[in-house]
């Protein structure tokens, strides 16, 4: 990608990220900690990599994406906001009694999700029953699912795992967002699902394993998966949990809890001012 | 009664999705390891390609078919009720009764007509697991063409189905081609002092248990409830009205199954005494199943003797 193409996405991911903050913030609740981590992948997902239209959401021979890790669906929704699946103004009705925008993501209320998830495990088994489907129906169309780091732990996701490899999936790439932590605390304190990259080769995946806010080595690892045969390929994406606002970084506190007044606007005013570098860049 | 015929409505599931099969090129049938015995081997054999085996991983299995249908396919997924309804209860609830996804649920080995494998295999509770999920059809058919019709029928209907089969042959009591619609009882035999509403193998039951009734002068009306949910409400309120006494009999527990969905119905529209046979509360046994349905009450012998009290 070239310079301008790669500024034009950290652009659009900062944008997104301000799109969590705004809606976790007016919600006063939500997990913008993982939706912040995953950030870039949603940008990059979602402006460059996936072939879908906001103007025909449903296009059968769409690309299709499920969010596994449900919970991050301020990430999801920012995303398919600034794509133009709905307007940007609403994020700011999350979580609302009066709202579409549900706590984890409803596919029969918002435009551009593909399918309704929460319950951790369960995504990424609907996005091997799609890609086993599209295989047999003929579409060269891919499946992309991002499952938590703390999300493997759940043993369906192994089922799924080997579902994947058995049927050798190509079309399915499942990302893994290493961010390292869940509610409890560290992932490897809690419950260590490590090694992570070499379970995944033993389950049959061909593995990548990247820096999570680097674009080009997230185009790397997408064109990797998508010329990858024979076997489905997993992006495991090191990144950092609360990515872009200094104080939700690598804390666990942030995995469910929406910033106050004082937190917001520096939340704001912290990525206003990371906008305005890049653009001078 | 000695030419009846008698074929469990498994080996009857298994020949309709191989016939509909043929009809329906978007339907595909998932099956985690038990194919011979859920009998979605005769699919199999005649659309091996439309066929996928997700090996002994139920909670996956359902999510798959739950992703498959999402891309416009027909999903069938199988397993015994146990495990489909059972081990898999969360991923049916918010993978396809949430986002009420056109995905079916084939269930064998429903109650306790499993017979020599035991309680960890009969499954009594599916009914009431399936029914509080908001949007789920709940199908229960007596025999093998009620069974036939029954996989057509959720077929052609757009959204959540779980069906029941059993393990046991029972008897084939059904013209071919009978009317079968979803969510609409069937009056197998009118009657004005009790009304015995059954599903499943004990609707052959009923039937017997009416016309042994009949010889001692009590008329018995017996319908045929294949659908739990949705119920036909209409239908339990007039013969209620008709009869002033109901019985409900299913394989399931007398908790959460048709038996309360009667009662609750009953009890808030039109209140009426009624009995349920079903299994109280317990767990199953091995044996074989003809001597366990015998031991749990579930068999024509029980439904006259609590009829009779009921009429005393």
């Amino acid at each position: 990608m070239t310079l301008s193409e790669k500024k034009q996405l950290q652009l659009t991911a900062c944008k997104i990220r301000m799109g969590i903050i705004e809606s976790t913030y007016h919600a006063k609740c939500g997990h913008p900690g993982g939706s912040l981590s995953a950030a870039d992948l949603f940008t990059y997902l979602y402006f460059r990599e996936m072939n879908i239209d906001p103007t025909n959401p449903k296009a059968p021979d769409r690309d299709r994406f499920v969010l596994s890790k449900g919970h991050t669906a301020p990430g999801l929704y920012a995303a398919l906001a600034y794509r133009g699946f709905f307007p940007v103004e609403d994020l700011k009705t999350l979580r609302r009694i009066d709202s579409y925008l549900q706590g984890h993501p409803n596919m029969n209320m918002v435009p551009g999700v593909d399918m309704s998830t929460g319950s951790l495990g369960q995504g990424v088994s609907t996005a091997a029953g799609m890609a086993l489907a599209a295989r047999h129906q003929g579409k060269s169309c891919r499946i992309y699912t991002l499952l938590g780091d703390g999300e493997i732990q759940e043993g369906q996701c192994w089922e799924a795992f080997m579902f994947a490899a058995h049927y050798k999936l190509d079309n399915l790439c499942v990302i893994i967002d290493n961010n390292g932590l869940q509610i409890d605390g560290n992932i490897a304190d809690v419950m260590s699902p490590y090694p992570i990259t070499d379970k995944l080769e033993a389950f049959g995946f061909h593995v990548e394993a990247i820096d999570g806010h680097d674009f080009d080595a997230i185009e790397k690892a997408m064109n990797i998966a998508r010329e990858t045969k024979g076997k489905p390929t997993a992006i495991v994406m090191k990144t950092t949990k609360g990515k872009g606002v200094s104080y939700m970084e690598n804390k666990a506190g942030w995995h469910g809890k929406a910033p106050n007044e004082a937190e917001y606007q520096q939340a704001m005013s912290e990525l206003t001012a990371h906008y305005a570098e890049l653009e001078v860049q | 009664m000695a030419d009846i015929i008698k074929t469990a409505t498994r080996d009857a599931y298994g020949k309709a999705l191989a016939e509909l099969g043929q009809e329906k090129e978007d339907l595909i049938v998932f099956d985690a390891d038990l194919a011979g015995a859920t009998k979605t081997v005769t699919f199999q054999k005649a659309f091996p390609q439309r066929h996928f085996d997700c090996g002994i991983a139920e909670a996956n299995m359902i999510d798959v078919a739950a992703g498959a249908s999402t891309m416009g396919l027909v999903p069938f997924a199988s397993s015994f009720a146990m495990f489909a309804a059972g081990r898999a209860y969360e991923q049916v609830r918010n993978s396809i009764g949430y986002p009420h996804l056109n995905v079916k649920i084939g269930a064998t080995h429903g109650g306790i007509s499993v017979g020599e494998d035991g309680a960890s295999h009969q499954c009594c509770e599916d009914f009431a697991l399936m029914r509080t999920i908001p949007g789920m059809v709940v199908i229960c058919p007596a025999d093998a063409e009620e069974a036939r019709q029954a996989v057509r029928a959720a077929y052609a209907y757009e959204g959540p189905v779980y069906l029941r089969f059993g393990r046991l042959a029972v008897p084939e009591f059904h013209e071919k081609d009978f009317p079968f619609r979803i969510g609409k009882g069937e009056v197998l035999r009118e009657g004005t002092d009790v009304a015995i509403i059954a599903n499943g193998l004990l609707v052959y039951e009923a039937v017997v248990a009416a016309q042994r009734l009949a010889e001692a002068g009590i008329s018995a009306m017996v319908i045929n409830m294949a659908t739990i949910k949705p119920l036909d409400e209409e239908l339990v309120l007039s013969a209620a009205r008709k009869c002033g006494k109901v019985i409900t009999c299913e394989e399931h527990s007398v908790i959460g199954g048709l038996g309360e969905a009667v009662c609750g119905l009953l009890s808030e529209k039109l209140p009426t005494p009624v009995r349920r046979i079903g299994v109280n509360d317990v767990f199953g046994h091995s044996g074989p199943a003809v001597e366990l349905l015998k031991a749990f009450g579930l068999s024509a012998d029980h439904i006259v003797e609590v009829a009779r009290e009921m009429c005393e």
